[in-house]
């Protein structure tokens, strides 16, 4: 790992993506002894326009805790994927919500495409936990947390009564990561 | 709950944790972004701990109330943002006045007026100084982090208590809403000062008498002890006074009894400044910045290092001035147009040159902004250098 590592979760206010910044900086610092900080950036409207979450992770202590070349992203709208595509680095992943980002971005990083939001749906039968299973798949592509810390984290944030559907959610994302890397 | 923990929280509820560690038990507000966070767990909280807990109907109300609940003998405390800030200012001047601790979080956002809630900004930082009218008394205090936010809540309740003055906490809503791993404290681990109580009989408590320089101390309402409370300029017993030498004494006692303890109440970071020939002056958000930009520069050798204050009223004469007679260069980046760089000039004495770096659309400045600067370039405001290079840009993968 290179002494920073940045991410960045983008999409809609309201589905979702300030949360999954959390609970990624949460397994990292928390669970997993690493340094990590997590920011947002996000209008007056509480719902629609585009929402962005950072988080950066470090073996040091974070100074700067907005990204300033992004690693990993997450785009779970075309507007999102647009607006904020442009900071990925050099052999950076970018993993996009094919449901909804139809005109994908094209730079010298790598871009993993599946339809997110319908396998909610298909699966689970609801759109709300899409930022869980973009979870998982971002945390088996970029290996940056364990499975376990990164579960951990995820059972610490979210209701009780919904404990089993969002583990659910999260093993759809790992395994379905696992598909699309090859 | 006992025993140190570890949690990943907000720069708004680490402040939050720090006042009810410093033993705040009454908290009065009315929610604003970006600060509201801090008044969502006070509510939460305080009824659970025996404390008090109320939303009033604006922010002259709110500071109002934290006085009233101060001299009732609670420790106080209200958060807000620029345009409450703006309208706790005749409350806040009535606490410098009678001597109440308390404590005031401004968490900034831009202005005039309601500017821009979701977004940072740093230009509140004269108005914390001057914001109420007559000559006052400042302690303010900028954390740059969230475990900062935390010792430095606790801090300000302390400084309230030892002075007898209402402490300003100031940031920004970068702090206010990141979050990081963070240490709460143990019961002990951190002092927290307790308010002194007098020890006379009630017949002769004088609650303003001055013994060498310093001002009694302030008992609790309802504790059997009558006293008369004014913004008036008021003699030892509280009343009003049209006694010249009085009033003369009074109000530079109100400034001395914090300048002339300036040494104990300063607080900065230094870093890389041994050997620096060019300095950065920077608090809050843009500190963090600086911080990032002096790393980067010095893996290049170039020899830079950050002065970052964390009591930022009263000034740190002292640190700037020895640092102007160190640097050829000072910068000082803010989130505003220029407000503190006037009192680095001030107190930098000529010394060395001073330069700028002023963003005001909500995006915090930039590492590479501030790396330009130090390199002597021209910078945008809102234009980031990419042609400044980062290591992370060097790193393959």
């Amino acid at each position: 790992m290179s002494r920073r590592y940045e991410m960045r979760f983008s999409g809609s206010g309201g589905q979702g993506m300030i949360l999954a910044g959390i609970i990624m900086a949460e397994a990292a610092s928390i669970y997993g002894g690493k340094n990590a900080a997590q920011s947002q950036s996000y209008g007056p409207e509480s719902r629609g326009g585009a929402s962005r979450s950072e988080v950066i992770i470090s073996e040091e202590e974070v100074d700067y805790p907005k990204a300033t070349s992004i690693d990993a992203m997450l785009a779970m709208t075309q507007e999102a994927c647009a607006k904020y595509c442009k900071d990925i680095k050099d052999g950076g992943i970018l993993l996009i919500d094919s449901d909804e980002v139809k005109d994908v971005p094209s730079g010298n990083f790598k871009v993993c495409s599946f339809p997110i939001t319908s396998i909610a749906i298909d699966e689970l039968g609801k759109t709300i936990v899409a930022n869980i299973i973009a979870l998982g798949m971002i945390t088996e592509l970029t290996k940056i947390v364990s499975h376990e810390d990164i579960e951990k984290a995820v059972l610490s944030r979210v209701p009780a009564a919904f404990l089993e559907l969002n583990k659910k959610a999260l093993q759809i994302g790992f395994e379905k990561a696992k598909e699309v890397k090859g | 709950m006992a025993g140190k923990q570890k949690k990943f929280i907000q720069g708004n509820e680490a402040c939050a944790e720090g006042a009810l560690y410093a033993g705040c038990r009454f908290y009065a507000g009315y929610p604003i972004t970006p600060s509201t966070e801090i008044m969502e767990i006070m509510a939460a909280r305080l009824p659970r701990i025996g404390g008090a807990f109320i939303q009033m109907e604006d922010e002259i109300a709110s500071v109002s109330a934290i006085v009233g609940a101060a001299l009732g003998g609670m420790k106080s405390m209200t958060a807000t943002s620029g345009p409450g800030f703006s309208l706790m200012q005749e409350g806040f001047g009535y606490a410098c006045m009678t001597e109440v601790p308390c404590v005031v979080v401004n968490v900034m956002r831009s202005g005039p007026s309601t500017g821009y809630p979701t977004g940072p900004s740093q230009s509140d930082v004269m108005q914390a100084k001057w914001g109420t009218h007559g000559d006052h008394p400042a302690i303010v205090l900028s954390p740059s982090s969230v475990q900062e936010a935390l010792y430095e809540t606790i801090r300000a309740f302390n400084l309230s208590e030892i002075y007898r003055t209402p402490v300003t906490i100031l940031y920004d809503e970068v702090i206010g809403h990141m979050r990081e791993a963070v240490t709460i404290p143990a019961p002990g681990d951190i002092e927290v000062v307790e308010r002194q109580k007098p020890n006379c009989p009630a017949s002769e408590y004088k609650p303003y008498e001055v013994k060498n320089g310093k001002v009694a101390p302030l008992a609790a309402y309802g504790e059997g002890y009558r006293f008369h409370v004014t913004g008036l300029y008021h003699a030892a017993d509280g009343f009003p006074t049209g006694n010249f030498k009085l009033i003369q004494e009074a109000n530079e006692r109100l400034i001395s009894k914090v300048e002339n303890n300036r040494e104990h109440i300063w607080k900065n970071e230094e870093f890389y400044l041994d050997d620096a020939e060019i300095g950065v002056f920077a608090y809050g958000v843009c500190a963090k910045s600086a911080k990032f930009a002096v790393k980067e520069l010095r893996k290049k050798g170039v020899k830079v290092g950050l002065l970052r204050p964390l009591t930022i009223w009263p000034f740190p004469d002292d640190a700037v001035l020895e640092m102007a007679r160190k640097v050829k260069t000072i910068i000082v980046p803010e989130m505003n147009l220029g407000q503190i760089i006037n009192e680095v000039s001030r107190a930098s004495k000529g010394q060395c040159e001073v330069r700028g770096l002023f963003r005001v659309d909500t995006d915090p400045i930039h590492p590479k902004q501030i790396m330009s600067a130090i390199m002597g370039k021209p910078v945008d405001a809102t234009v980031i250098p990419n042609e400044v290079m980062i290591e992370r840009d060097m790193i393959d993968g």
